[in-house]
């Protein structure tokens, strides 16, 4: 079943070819016909299914050469969701890091507050292109759910979100703000009534409605080509990052961290780093309550190889190929699968994947807030730790960009419970 | 000739078609779900599929789902469905397992077909293994003589209907509708057409399922396929008990030896 992984060569340095912004149009790195990722990846999904993700696939493949539809993305990331996003330098912050430079790829301050507007963009025009009329996504912090409700008013698109009910509950605002948008909101309470239910459930519905639906799938994991086509769609992220950090420092960073949940923009800025071999990428995945309270998200660190929504990489299972259910403090890192990519960029050793607790998520969280004023997504905080580390480890002089992949408004309220700003008598019993 | 062609062979030489009835292992417990099998085909199965609970069933409904959970809740480990299916053997009876793929992914793809085959299993369905992914399980369903059903639904292209055809073996599962397990008021009438289209590129006997659960509907699918998929309904009636089971499938069984039935094309013979 493995299949060769296409050897590919660095573009030549530093004189990278200017793809389309977020185009993703290199086709190095990219996995095989059938979307394998050496072992990992392919389709483990029903039959009924892989007719809509052939037409997807063959659509992203006409698009992504289409000169046309790339100025249409580009058009929509600079002029709706104010691309390119900023880099900050945050030296007040990184003065807890061992002396390291540390910079913020501020993805918090696109339209919607996170990454996921750049994805969400490049899918609704599929979407139109496709003839498709509805679209359906799962969401677990609410943040791609609010992305997808947003593109699909912007663009005419009937739009149904399903979200885990214990999700509904910790990310009310976000159910609200989806409603708003005039996005149909389905609460999903089977299983552990969480992302990874909420994913089932949209599954289940697209089964069902495949002639007219897309699903929105919300980062790199799923079935061929969702993969490869969401990483392209992120891929912006690492292409300006790189631009910037050489503009502001004259070198690349020694290091790239992200926080991993399903690994969409931990593999978006990954991608502009990684034919720098000295660049150390870094994915940061939810540590829970730590590795031995089995309460954690940490499927790279402690899963092994199994299938779940339609791909073969790593994952928390029991030794009978249950899934196990995942936990985090932050909804979005909330998932015991991640993107296939991911598992083979840890079998290769190109990233390394490590953790950071619930608890120093938190520190890290208002230790950015307090010494820069940059409230960051729970998910980034995690990132954030993870960089804090790093910098004792690299020592002074170093150089680290941080992907802060989303703003923490929607996090507010766990936050004030957590750091005891308000009664925490009704978190939802998830701690 | 291995022990499915024999079963489909006893029905067609009645001009009838072959019923296949459908419950989890282990639901609502081991012992229980083996008397309800047992129930299953006193009533007149012919072919048990005897599913594996699992965590994310995203090819079913909520009644399944529901099953499911409460498999794993009481306990269910997958090696239990080996000893399920020696029971349906000990009976007399004749079993498939049907089955996600990470189950079997982590349990071995190789040692599952063995302890399969140990059990007296005839083969596997596998709702979310495609052909194309499937190259380690046709190895090991060839070793050990075990039959494979992969699925078409009426969104497969021509192209990929003759691709499941050619990896299967024992029979093919045609899926009636576009959409997930459960019991339906009608059976889509794409269903027909569908089966219309398998049988321009191979012989093997076609079975119908998603959402059949009346004689009547039964009979109807009976009329242009070889064998009648009935998963759901079995799984509602489950929780009334044994005689609940015996009866549906007695019901069903009148259903596949109606006269209209009896005018399915017989496959094995064109």
């Amino acid at each position: 079943m493995p299949e060769a992984q296409p050897v590919t060569e660095r573009d030549g340095g530093t004189g990278r070819a200017s793809a389309p912004a977020g185009g993703g149009t290199g086709q190095q790195h990219d996995p095989t016909d059938r979307g394998h990722f050496g072992p990992y990846g392919g389709r483990f999904l029903p039959e009924a299914l892989i007719g809509a993700l052939d037409e997807l696939a063959a659509e992203y493949d006409k698009a992504r050469h289409d000169p046309e539809f790339g100025a249409q993305f580009d058009d929509l990331l600079t002029n709706y969701a104010g691309r390119p996003s900023l880099l900050t330098e945050a030296p007040r912050f990184a003065e807890h890091a061992g002396g390291a430079r540390i910079f913020l790829k501020r993805e918090d301050l696109n339209h919607t507050g996170s990454h996921k507007i750049n994805n969400v963009l490049g899918q609704a025009l599929l979407t139109k292109r496709m003839g498709k009329t509805r679209v359906i996504a799962e969401t677990g912090a609410g943040q791609h759910g609010v992305a997808t409700a947003t593109a699909c008013a912007l663009l005419d698109l009937d739009c149904v979100i399903y979200m885990g009910e214990v999700d509904t509950e910790r990310q009310a605002l976000n159910v609200a703000r989806m409603q708003l948008l005039g996005a149909g909101v389905v609460p999903v309470n089977t299983g552990s009534r969480t992302l990874k239910d909420a994913i089932n459930e949209a599954l289940r519905d697209w089964v069902t409605n495949v002639d007219t639906t897309h699903y929105l799938l919300g980062t790199v994991a799923g079935g061929h080509p969702f993969p490869v086509m969401v990483r392209n769609f992120h891929a912006v992220i690492g292409e300006e990052a790189r631009r910037q950090i050489l503009d502001a420092t004259g070198r690349l960073p020694d290091a790239v961290a992200a926080c991993v949940g399903g690994g969409s923009n931990a593999i978006g800025i990954f991608q502009g780093f990684r034919d720098d071999p000295d660049v150390r990428l870094v994915g940061v995945e939810a540590g829970g309550h730590g590795i031995d309270s089995g309460e954690h998200g940490a499927t790279l660190t402690s899963g092994s190889p199994g299938m779940l929504h339609g791909a073969l990489s790593y994952l928390l299972q029991d030794d009978d190929g249950q899934t196990i259910e995942a936990y985090s403090i932050s909804a979005g890192l909330d998932y015991p699968g991640v993107g296939p990519e991911h598992a083979w960029l840890k079998d290769t050793g190109r990233a390394e994947y490590r953790y950071a607790t619930d608890a120093e998520a938190m520190d890290a969280f208002q230790l950015l807030s307090r010494t820069e004023g940059i409230i960051p997504a729970i998910e980034s905080a995690h990132a954030l730790a993870g960089a804090l580390r790093l910098g004792q480890e690299l020592g002074a002089g170093s150089l680290i960009v941080v992907n802060l992949s989303g703003r923490g408004d929607k996090d507010m309220d766990t936050a004030a419970k957590y750091f005891g700003y308000v009664d925490d008598h009704d978190t939802g019993g998830r701690s | 000739m291995s022990g499915l062609d024999a079963v489909f062979a006893a029905a067609r030489s009645e001009h009838r078609g072959s019923l296949i009835g459908y419950l989890p292992a282990g639901y609502p417990t081991l012992e229980g779900s083996m008397e309800l099998l047992g129930a299953m085909i006193d009533g007149g199965v012919d072919l048990v599929e005897v599913g594996v609970p699992y965590s994310d069933p995203v090819m079913d409904g909520p009644t399944i789902q529901a099953a499911a959970g409460t498999a794993l809740r009481n306990g269910f480990r997958l090696r239990d469905v080996f000893t399920v299916v020696e029971s349906v053997a000990a009976r007399g009876g004749h079993a498939v397992v049907m089955t996600y793929w990470n189950p079997v992914h982590r349990y071995g793809v190789d040692a599952f077909a063995r302890d399969l085959a140990a059990a007296g299993g005839h083969g596997l369905i596998t709702p979310d293994l495609i052909p194309d992914e499937a190259e380690e399980w046709l190895t090991a369903s060839a070793a050990h003589d075990l039959s494979r059903t992969f699925l078409i639904a009426p969104s497969s292209s021509q192209a990929r209907i003759e691709r499941a055809a050619r990896a299967s073996s024992g029979f093919l599962y045609a899926t009636a509708v576009m959409g997930v397990t459960g019991a339906r008021d009608q059976v889509g009438a794409g269903a027909a057409e569908l089966v219309g289209r398998a049988r321009e590129v191979t012989g093997l006997p076609i079975g119908v399922g998603l959402g059949v659960r009346s004689a009547e509907q039964a009979a109807e699918v009976a009329s242009f396929a070889d064998a009648v998929i009935v998963g759901s309904a079995f799984v509602s009636q489950a929780g009334s008990g044994t005689r609940a089971v015996r009866d549906l499938a007695a019901d069903l069984a009148g259903g596949v030896r109606a006269p209209s039935a009896g005018e399915a094309r017989p496959s094995g013979l064109r």
